[in-house]
């Protein structure tokens, strides 16, 4: 039976209209689901800009929280930089077993849903248990730096990723090269290995760039009412509106203006950061070495190591678990553990909120991988030529850079026009938009690292393409599709802004937690039985669910070398 | 000045030995190649000289200064790479312009011995071009003139001909050769082609397992080989086992096998009836039509020829059995027919017996 299926399947891979059908199908689900919906929803709703345009005072607040999205986002990208780079040269150079630990504790933020992080540095940086109590006051109010805080604490994160990434595929050789032609360490790092890995830091700018200008729940918990940034104005006038505070016509003349203004100035941006940061050229800095040759060797390098570490630790690590404390107090009160593990009062809803997360996460991962593949061979392999791979592979960063909450505002607008569509596909939807391009990403860098001649060589040995498929590139890039399909499931059930954005009747995890802390901290529409300790657990248990999902990431990309 | 010595040199990568106690001086101004098959730990050498990865133990030294502390940058030495290296982000310009640079010259200093060493390398056009627009050969010369254009009196070769094609290989080899003596650098060389040490060398080192087996000229080590296995691996050699069953003065009676008998110059002194291989180099026989009988002389049957150009490869399996291989000049000879009967002779002082390698023979020839 199974013989036969796969006899179909050769025979089927080894029709070209079908082999071309399976890739025009992957094109035109891109734009269909992921590319066109954002675009053409927030066109359609152009009219409604008049709205804000007769309101200055609305305009202004916007505009203000655009422009602050836009000046956090660059400052913490730079900080991330800055702080990162040295970071990921110690977990990429370093020698002691030890670093493999810290390689490991580097990921967690990126793993922690942003809700839950928000609220643990909440409860760090200013509230009372947190390290305001070695101060007697809140070490740092909630407002703008309490932003930048949590926008560099989840960046931080990918841009180590990146830059160790880039590290351990450079080749050590140009910089032992340099080092043989009179180059001290720091001058071979300057002049060689970061313009050689350029490309490698534009993209993690551009990644944490990307990620601070789209994160929305989370900042929304730290900001606490007292600043906006763009999503947060978003979703503040969202909630207004829902309360019946303003108008629809105020509502959506101040959403569409404000996703408008962030969907063209993130685009603008990005492709400015490309262009500029291909072009851009550190000068030699002649006489430089000799104070560089100062800064290579044994102290220097001991004071910077501990400095990378002491920012991961203190600014990064240890504020994003805090919230594991009230976690253990709620648990140590016996009826607390008791009400969570048998679903009563206000954690029945707090399940049903982690089943729906876990249960879209998974939906959408298996449609990313269906609707990815066809997509990443076509990119990798260049199919359709180089101009049309290089186009698709621009195309499918769009919906990375566009704010989720934009994009979600968007999509709600497009989908809409079709009445009936239940909350549960707009929510697929829209983390399919999401997710889809780090799906298409990993795998088609995955491709494009298995040289075109095993492919041919499998083919001259009478294999038809999908034996080909099964039996040279699955066995190869099958960990990246896991990692590839991780990513996804945890962006997904991370993401707040789009969802926030599309539904109004379900509620995720990520939501969930984002209503309870207003709750708790602003007392704005209060859910009787929820207090510190309640979210405090339920952030708690998210994290640990992510460092479970962290601990399957590792072993899985372990196994497979990736 | 600039001779460099390595004094007791050990290496280890887990429990695998790359250096095992490693000892040699090369001499000033002298043009000096690590030779041996992949893994012999020639390019391990050639690194620590460089100070691109630590020693375990033992002791290095550039002249009279140890330098096996030193960063590579301390050392002074130009290093040209198997792979380039060349800096994928700079012009061959900009490439060759990067020592000079780093070392803080002047713009005018660094500019005049940027054209210098591109003359000596024979290129000046191309240079506003990046690695990636250049040929294997241009890139190689755009590479060793970096090298040349830091200052470093010793310059360390890895490989340095291996990306190349044999043809441009061939006419490279020499001209670094040149390079290095105009300027009078101490110039080592790493390279597992033992016809490219033997054509450019002063003197070759041949190592094998981390140890050095045997240091001497090129002629030295072709003419005295000190081993079966340099023997082997230098040129090649007709290996035949058997047993000494007399000795009389320098020469040995040895009986091959099915009682075959053939004498050879007994230089190390083995003793009577140890198991011996005689190592006979191809290109010392003569070989004659028919079965002659002389006191030195062993028969066969050719088995198969092959025509290499100017010579050809005979093929013989002799009376007992064994395998063994002349070659002859193409041209200059009438070439012989599979199945015909000869007869091989070789001068006695060119036959050089070994004792068996407690190991095999098969182990010890193997690279």
């Amino acid at each position: 039976m199974l013989s036969k299926i796969l006899n179909i399947l050769n025979y089927l891979s080894s029709k070209k209209t079908i082999k071309y059908a399976l890739y025009f199908f992957a094109i035109i689900i891109f734009f269909a689901l992921i590319l066109v919906p954002p675009i053409i929803g927030i066109l359609t709703k152009t009219g409604s800009l008049e709205n804000i345009f007769e309101n200055p005072e609305l305009m202004d607040t916007a505009l203000g929280a655009i422009s602050a999205s836009f000046i956090i986002g660059l400052v913490v990208s730079a900080l991330d930089l800055i702080a990162g780079l040295p970071l990921a040269w110690l977990i990429a150079r370093g020698k002691s077993k030890w670093l493999s630990v810290l390689d490991t504790l580097a990921d967690i933020p990126f793993v922690v849903p942003t809700a839950a992080l928000g609220y643990s540095l909440l409860l760090f940086w200013s509230s009372s248990g947190g390290i305001s109590d070695l101060f007697g006051h809140p070490f740092v109010s909630p407002g703008w730096l309490l932003v930048m805080l949590l926008h560099f604490t989840f960046s931080f994160p990918v841009v180590v990723r990146v830059i160790v990434g880039a590290l351990m595929d450079y080749k050590m050789e140009y910089e032992r090269a340099s080092r043989t032609l009179g180059s001290p360490p720091l001058t071979a790092a300057r002049t060689v290995t970061l313009p050689i890995i350029k490309p490698s830091l534009i993209a993690a700018f551009t990644l944490a760039f990307a990620r601070s200008l789209s994160e929305t729940g989370a900042t929304f918990i730290v900001a606490a009412g007292v600043f906006l940034n763009g999503p947060v104005f978003i979703q503040t006038v969202s909630n207004q509106f829902n309360s019946g505070a303003i108008s629809q016509a105020s509502y959506e003349g101040a959403t569409v203006f404000a996703s408008l203004i962030l969907i063209v100035v993130s685009l603008i941006l990005f492709a400015l950061i490309r262009v500029i940061g291909q072009k851009m050229k550190l000068p030699f800095g002649h006489g430089l070495a000799s104070l560089e040759k100062k800064l290579s060797y044994k102290k220097a390098v001991l004071s910077r190591n501990g400095v990378a570490l002491g920012v991961f630790l203190l600014i990064v690590l240890v504020p994003s678990l805090f919230v594991a404390l009230p976690a253990f107090q709620a648990l140590a009160t016996g009826t607390t553990f008791i009400d969570v593990f048998t679903g009563s009062g206000v954690w029945a809803s707090y399940w049903q909120s982690l089943f729906l997360s876990y249960g879209l996460a998974a939906v959408v991962t298996v449609l990313g991988i269906l609707l990815g593949l066809p997509m990443a061979i076509l990119i990798a392999r260049k199919t359709f030529g180089k101009i049309v791979s290089g186009v698709l592979d621009t195309l499918i960063n769009i919906p990375i850079i566009v704010p989720s909450i934009a994009l979600g505002i968007s999509l709600k607008f497009f989908w809409s026009n079709i009445s009936g569509l239940p909350e549960f596909i707009l929510l697929v939807f829209a983390h399919l938009a999401i997710t889809y391009p780090y799906f298409v990403r990993s795998m088609s860098a995955a491709m494009e690292r298995i040289t075109i001649d095993m492919e041919e060589a499998s083919k001259t040995l009478g294999a038809k393409p999908f034996t080909v498929f099964k039996s040279i590139v699955w066995p190869i890039t099958k960990y990246s599709v896991l990692s590839g399909a991780i990513i996804v499931f945890t962006r997904s059930v991370s993401e707040t802004g789009a969802t926030l954005a599309v539904a109004t009747e379900l509620q995720t995890a990520p939501v969930l937690i984002v209503n309870w802390v207003n709750s708790v901290r602003t007392g704005l529409s209060t859910i009787v039985g929820v207090n510190e300790l309640t979210v405090g657990l339920a952030c708690g248990l998210l994290i640990l669910f992510s460092f479970i999902i962290l601990l399957i990431l590792r072993l899985l990309t372990k196994k497979g070398n990736v | 000045m600039p001779n460099v010595r390595v004094v007791n040199v050990t290496k280890k990568y887990g429990n695998v030995y790359a250096l095992d106690n490693v000892s040699l001086t090369i001499h000033d101004k002298e043009y000096f190649s690590l030779l041996g098959p992949s893994g012999c730990g020639k390019t391990t050498l050639l690194r620590l000289i460089a100070g691109l990865i630590e020693h375990d133990s033992g002791e290095i030294y550039i002249g009279d200064r140890r330098v096996d502390q030193d960063p590579p940058e301390d050392r002074e030495v130009g290093f040209v790479f198997q792979t380039f290296a060349l800096f994928p982000h700079m012009t061959a310009w900009d490439n060759v312009l990067y020592g000079p640079k780093v070392k803080n010259y002047d713009s005018k200093q660094s500019e005049t011995i940027g054209h210098e060493v591109l003359e000596l390398v024979k290129l000046s056009e191309r240079l506003d071009a990046y690695p990636s627009e250049l040929s294997g050969g241009m890139m190689q010369r755009i590479a060793v003139a970096r090298a040349l254009a830091a200052g470093g009196k010793i310059l360390l070769l890895d490989e340095p001909l291996g990306q190349l094609d044999a043809k441009v290989r061939n006419e490279i080899r020499y001209e670094i050769r040149r390079m290095a003596k105009d300027l009078k650098l101490t110039a080592i060389h790493v390279t597992h082609d033992q016809a490219e040490a033997m054509s450019i060398s002063d003197r070759i080192a041949v190592m094998k397992k981390g140890k050095i087996i045997q240091i001497g000229t090129p002629k030295e080590l072709y003419m005295h080989p000190n081993s079966i296995f340099v023997a082997h691996f230098i040129g090649e050699s007709n290996f035949l086992e058997g047993y000494i069953t007399k000795i009389k003065g320098k020469y040995a009676t040895v009986e091959l096998r099915q009682g075959l008998t053939v004498k050879a110059l007994n230089e190390r002194e083995i003793k009577q009836e140890e198991r011996v291989v005689l190592a006979i180099r191809p290109e010392t026989c003569e070989m004659k039509i028919g079965y002659i009988t002389a006191e030195n002389a062993l028969q066969g049957k050719i088995d198969k020829t092959t025509f290499e150009g100017t010579i050809i490869r005979y093929e013989i399996r002799l009376e007992n059995g064994d395998r063994f291989v002349i070659n002859r000049p193409s041209l200059t000879e009438d070439w012989v027919e599979i199945g015909q009967e000869v007869t091989i002779t070789y001068p006695l002082d060119k036959a050089h017996l070994f004792p068996y390698p407690e190991n095999g023979l098969t182990n010890e020839t193997s690279v």
